[in-house]
């Protein structure tokens, strides 16, 4: 959707031409509109039979597979770009998919809800309710999520796994935010690559 | 592509992909030009060992040479030069008829442009090979199959109802089965004497019986040897067999397939990406078992419908 703010600014991180893997890309909205701005080569895994029928019907190279199960089959370095939107916080091993993504890809994109964000804040705070916004639509009971971190426990990670963030882009309600991401951002996005030794 | 015992009746009262082909059905024909031929070795038309073999002017039997499926996709590639076709919009099979597409893939990859193989391997694992060496066995082990040489005799009836009756086994789920027949017994049981009693034992001596009236037990012999002896390896490696495939390329399994387990897809899936080769791959939910790619129909029709359109139209990206 061209409309989409997160999807422009991944348009504007990846040249034209690259190679793109799209781990848990569901219907393939970011991978076919990726292929249509930028020209790039894409595929995408998922592991929903009918989000993959949608991939196929687009014309997209979609594989049903689970990401928890590593990427074997990928020789390092063997994609431009390996994109992880809204799927580290779904995987059981989110830390093996990243290393499996950083190995696999030369850089990586990764888009997450933010936990800290000021409505979910007070939502646990003065509710005393486990948060339902928009970035974290799910009741407890039936949420896909099973990781919660905030923009800075990401940013965290990153500087204790040597992970170098090179560009960074929060959003709300369609909109960049810029100011105190961590409290006033649905989602972070962050194109990272491995620290270079 | 048809599998072990289909034949070029595809499509049409009575195909055995009727509900997959045809007007505004998934391999549409008013959209596409459908050809679907007897495989070399078969009874239904080309040549098998039930042909006379104009030396003796006598079936050949177990005179016949041996097959492959290379060879069976030879006569079919001879088949769509004959027709002055030079490309296929795509080579589309589940099963031995998987095997068939995968054999085009690497055979003539220039002659498609899109593949679909279906419920399939690249090679039998030694429990594929077991379940057919017993139907064999079955065969030759019934006094009637004379060593191939029964055509002027009676046929061996026995043994390749038994072999049917195995295959059949292997093509079912636990679960199909179970909902299909549960525990019933049949209507006209007779009292108990090592009869069919219940209802899976009638279906599968039906089904065996049905079988030996439109199938040859020399075909049989012969295209489980050509299945069991493919390997589209054959020395190369995964990463080497579909090197500069152009072709695009749909692979679908089926999650309750015991006897063509998900893992030999997976391995079809791997040596795509391995090569470069612009592929998708689905599993699709289905309880039916190996049988599911003749019966599950609704998913299946989908996503070929929708590869199909992709491929006819050039949409989509050009694959990593």
């Amino acid at each position: 959707m061209a409309d989409n703010v997160d999807f422009r600014s991944f348009a504007d991180w990846i040249q034209s031409g690259a190679s793109v893997l799209d781990l848990g890309c569901g219907d393939g909205e970011l991978i076919g509109y990726l292929s249509k701005e930028k020209d790039v080569r894409a595929q995408g895994i998922e592991l929903d039979e009918h989000a993959i029928i949608r991939c196929v019907s687009e014309g997209l190279s979609v594989f049903q597979q689970d990401i928890d199960t590593g990427l074997s089959e990928y020789a390092d370095n063997s994609f431009d770009y390996v994109i992880l939107n809204q799927t580290l916080q779904q995987v059981k091993k989110p830390d093996f998919a990243l290393q499996e993504a950083l190995r696999v890809g030369k850089k990586v994109i990764v888009g997450i809800p933010n936990f800290a964000h000021y409505k979910a804040r007070t939502s646990i705070f003065f509710r005393g309710r486990v948060p339902v916004t928009v970035s974290l639509p799910y009741q407890w009971y039936d949420t896909p999520n099973l990781h919660f971190l905030s923009l800075n426990d990401f940013k965290d990670y990153c500087k204790k796994k040597g992970v170098t963030i090179e560009r960074v882009f929060y959003k709300t309600d369609n909109r960049r935010v810029k100011f105190l991401p961590n409290l006033l951002a649905e989602y972070g996005y962050f194109l990272v690559s491995k620290t270079k030794s | 592509m048809h599998a072990l015992t289909g034949d070029a009746h595809a499509a049409g009262e009575g195909g055995w992909w009727s509900n997959l082909i045809g007007e505004g059905k998934a391999i549409d024909t008013n959209k596409y030009f459908v050809i679907c031929s007897n495989i070399l070795g078969g009874c239904k038309g080309s040549t098998g060992p039930s042909s006379i073999n104009p030396k003796t002017g006598k079936p050949y039997g177990i005179d016949f040479p041996i097959i492959t499926i290379g060879d069976i996709v030879n006569a079919q590639r001879n088949l769509i030069d004959h027709l002055g076709i030079d490309k296929l919009l795509a080579v589309v099979g589940g099963s031995m008829g998987g095997m068939q597409v995968l054999q085009w893939m690497v055979a003539y990859p220039k002659r498609i442009r899109s593949a679909i193989p279906i419920a399939t391997t690249m090679k039998h694992t030694p429990q594929q090979i077991a379940f057919n060496e017993v139907g064999r066995q079955a065969i030759m082990a019934d006094p009637d199959w004379h060593s191939g040489n029964y055509y002027d005799k009676g046929i061996p009836a026995k043994g390749l109802a038994i072999a049917r009756m195995i295959g059949h086994i292997t093509y079912m789920s636990d679960v199909s089965m179970a909902e299909k027949f549960g525990r019933k017994f049949r209507s006209d049981r007779a009292p108990f004497k090592f009869g069919a009693d219940f209802e899976v034992e009638g279906y599968l001596h039906n089904r065996g019986d049905n079988f030996v009236r439109r199938f040859d037990a020399n075909s049989y012999l012969y295209i489980t040897k050509a299945i069991d002896y493919f390997n589209i390896l054959n020395g190369h490696s995964l990463g080497d067999i579909f090197r500069g495939l152009r072709a695009k390329v749909l692979v679908l399994a089926f999650k309750s397939d015991w006897l063509y387990p998900t893992y030999q897809s997976q391995e079809i899936v791997k040596a795509c990406k391995l090569s470069g080769v612009d592929a998708s791959y689905c599993e699709v939910n289905s309880t039916y078992g190996h049988d599911a790619f003749l019966l599950e129909i609704e998913q299946e029709s989908h996503l070929i419908s929708n590869f199909l359109r992709s491929v006819t139209t050039g949409n989509g990206n050009k694959g990593a």
